[in-house]
């Protein structure tokens, strides 16, 4: 059977005046059925465009100028609009890191939520209210009553995130891609979404991709792992592999950085200098500025290996 | 120059209440003597906080406990409902006047929603260059020198200066709102969320900066986070909310080693941590309590472990437990 999304060669390019922005540049991955696989990486290094690109929601000026993209076998590229249309919100959906991406800010919530639910199923206005308060319980909104007549602006940061989360859930989806969902979530809250989203994986075989910058979520909730650095996947891997054992100087360098593991109040351990702007990236390695173990030869972009059969890595000297 | 003994920031017994527009078939009810309108949302109720130069107070709590409200409130940007703000040890209200403009400039919120809090059709440098020079702070020929500076500081690369906020990643964003509150150097920051959107990278960046300023310049800052690891790297002391009420505070080693409030208990435990893999999360025990009917008694007890009879009958007041540390829970009066 075919993989529930599989990406080749992805590269979805920004043609400004200012020059060619890669923001995705050669991005290939694979998901299963009820796996969840973390992306991760630097802020700007391509993870919610290689998600808008999975979405077919590339806007002007960028554009998708090669690779493929397959969910369940079927190639994206061929699928007009009506069956675009289908597909999103339906079996593929979307989380985006921020919720009123989703939310349209003048309707109250049990519009727009009920409305998800009709578009894609036959059923009464009554029972798709019904979904939809469960749904919204389900990601911890108290009263869910009183706040399906709310408006977006009257609920915390929190709140639409987990508004946005439960219209993405509603349908349940084969594929979710999940955009830095819980960033503003307390502790006791995330591990309730983080719960749903388990069981979603375990019950329904729902595949999902996890966009954060927390390693201790990718940690605790995924599979597998890709670190992204200015439009590339720099090292893949099983979570166990990657986190414990990283080969790559910037996945070892993000490690570094986490504050439970610096002393507190005392300068945090951070990468030096900054990321290359994507419009200046040239043929080698993009991290090569920062890195602390580059070399000469790291100015011809390094090829990817497999160091062993379930990782891949960009670099020509790879920690030990 | 002030005297060191009086708070940069003081907020006495502040609460701050949103009442919805009711309904038609509502507001009729309530013409024909039905009870108090329907929805209102005690966002903050009663809360004191004193923030000092260059101390550092962190705001935790649930989703939706009020932290942005209270910080809104701290930073002017949102009226109480009722209580008392002080800015070195004077009311609010007394720097309304032409002549405080300065004063008012020295408290500045990074907010929790970067996209919404730029103006999209502003570019990078108007967004962060603007207010600096329009208070004077730099002359418009050296505008974008200074932008350029400020973006590098929190890690943003200067050649984007022209670029409108929809050409950014979040993260991007979100370094847009900090460097144009930092441009216009205030005293005082409210961070609501300001490093969440950032990778450990750059946050650590950012985090530094911070310290630095703080350490340089004598900034103090109202902290909010989810993040307990960023929380107790950054902060003096910590302040817990619940559904609108303050339930704990202490200074950090002290919160960290021993917390008092169930709730923070519960948030400690399940600080997460990069060893703990494949976990199997658990939903929450009990109702999750609703700002819009807050429970009865202390606001935590549908959801704690350790609730008894009293928990549902009577709000516990907040009291000390040890040297400036402060909780309310009924279990300390045992
Ligand atoms: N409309 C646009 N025009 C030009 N460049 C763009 C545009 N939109 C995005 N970009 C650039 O594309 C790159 C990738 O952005 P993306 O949003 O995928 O980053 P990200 O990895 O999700 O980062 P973050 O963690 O900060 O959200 C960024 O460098 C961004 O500046
Ligand atoms: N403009 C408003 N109108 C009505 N209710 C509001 C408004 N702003 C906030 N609220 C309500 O006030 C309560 C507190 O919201 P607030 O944004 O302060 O929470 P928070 O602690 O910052 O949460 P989060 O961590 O999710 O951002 C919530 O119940 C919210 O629905
Ligand atoms: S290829 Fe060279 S510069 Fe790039 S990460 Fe590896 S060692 Fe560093
Ligand atoms: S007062 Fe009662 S319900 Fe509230 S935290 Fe203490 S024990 Fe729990
Ligand atoms: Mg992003
Ligand atoms: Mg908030």
């Amino acid at each position: 059977m075919s993989a529930l999304l599989e990406i080749e060669g992805l590269r979805t390019h920004f043609f400004t005046r200012a020059g060619v922005v890669k923001a995705v540049d050669d991005v290939s991955l694979r998901l299963e059925r009820g796996r969840i696989l973390g992306l991760v990486g630097e802020s700007g290094s391509g993870k919610s465009m290689t998600g808008y690109s999975i979405m077919g929601l590339v806007d002007e000026p960028g554009r998708i100028v090669s690779g493929r993209i397959e969910v369940a076998g079927t190639d994206l590229a061929t699928l007009d609009e009506p069956a675009w249309r289908r597909l999103r919100g339906n079996r593929v959906s979307m989380i985006f890191q921020d919720p009123m991406m989703t939310l349209n800010p003048v309707l109250r919530i049990d519009t727009q939520m009920v409305e998800a639910v009709r578009a894609h199923n036959n059923v009464s206005r009554r029972e798709a209210l019904d979904r939809c308060r469960a749904q919204l319980s389900r990601v911890g909104i108290a009263s869910p009553d009183e706040r399906l007549r709310a408006y977006p602006h009257q609920f915390s940061g929190g709140m639409r995130q987990r508004v946005a989360i439960a219209i993405a859930l509603v349908n349940h989806p084969d594929l979710v891609i999940a955009d830095e969902p819980t960033t503003a979530l307390d502790v006791t809250i995330q591990g309730q979404i983080l719960f749903e989203m388990q069981k979603l994986c375990r019950e329904s075989g729902t595949g999902l991709i996890w966009i954060t910058h927390d390693l201790s979520v990718v940690a605790g909730l995924a599979d597998d792992v890709c670190v992204m650095y200015a439009g590339r996947i720099v090292e893949s891997g099983t979570v166990d592999e990657v986190l414990d054992h990283p080969m790559h100087p910037y996945t070892r360098g993000l490690l570094d950085s986490i504050p439970g593991r610096n002393v507190p109040g005392r300068p945090l351990s951070q990468i030096p200098g900054m990321a290359p702007s994507p419009q200046d990236l040239d043929q080698g390695c993009a991290f090569r500025v920062r890195c602390p173990r580059a070399r000469e030869d790291c100015r011809v972009a390094p090829a990817t290996t497999r160091p062993t059969s379930q990782r891949t890595l960009r670099c020509g000297h790879p920690l030990p | 120059m002030i005297t060191s003994s009086l708070p940069l920031v003081e907020l006495r017994s502040v609460s701050k209440r949103f009442s919805r527009p009711a309904g038609v078939a509502a507001r009729i009810a309530h013409r024909l003597g039905a009870s108090a309108p329907q929805g209102t949302v005690h966002a903050v109720e009663a809360v004191d906080l004193r923030v000092d130069q260059s101390e550092v107070v962190g705001l935790v709590g649930e989703s939706g406990c009020g932290k942005s409200t209270l910080g809104r409130m701290v930073a002017r940007i949102l009226e109480p409902t009722s209580g008392e703000r002080l800015w070195k040890g004077r009311p609010y209200e007394e720097y309304e006047h032409e002549a405080a403009r300065s004063e008012r400039l020295a408290i500045q919120m990074i907010f929790q929603d970067p996209y919404a809090s730029l103006n999209p059709r502003m570019r990078v440098a108007d967004i962060v260059g603007e207010a600096p020079v329009v208070h004077g702070l730099v002359s418009r020929a050296q505008r974008d020198e200074y932008v350029a500076d400020t973006l590098g500081r929190v890690g943003l690369d200067p050649s984007i200066m022209r670029r409108f906020p929809h050409q950014f990643s979040g993260g991007q964003r979100s370094r847009i709102g900090i460097a144009r509150a930092l441009a216009v150097r205030p005293r005082f920051l409210v961070c609501d969320e300001a490093v969440a959107a950032l990778d450990v990278s750059i946050q650590a960046q950012v985090l530094n900066l911070f310290i630095r300023l703080r350490e340089e310049l004598g900034l103090a800052y109202l902290f909010i986070s989810h993040d307990l690891g960023v929380i107790r790297h950054v902060s003096d002391a910590v302040v817990v909310m619940y559904l609108g009420r303050v339930v704990e505070s202490a200074p950090v080693a002290e919160l960290y080693a021993h917390p008092n409030h169930p709730y923070t208990k519960a948030l400690i435990l399940e600080v997460p941590d990069v060893a703990a893999r494949r976990r199997r999360y658990t939903p929450i025990r009990g109702e999750i309590p609703s700002p819009l009917a807050p429970p009865t008694g202390c606001h935590f007890h549908p959801r704690c472990p350790r609730a008894f009879e009293r928990c549902r009958q009577e709000a516990p007041a907040l009291r000390e437990v040890a040297p400036g540390h402060a909780s309310a829970c009924h279990l300390n009066d045992s």
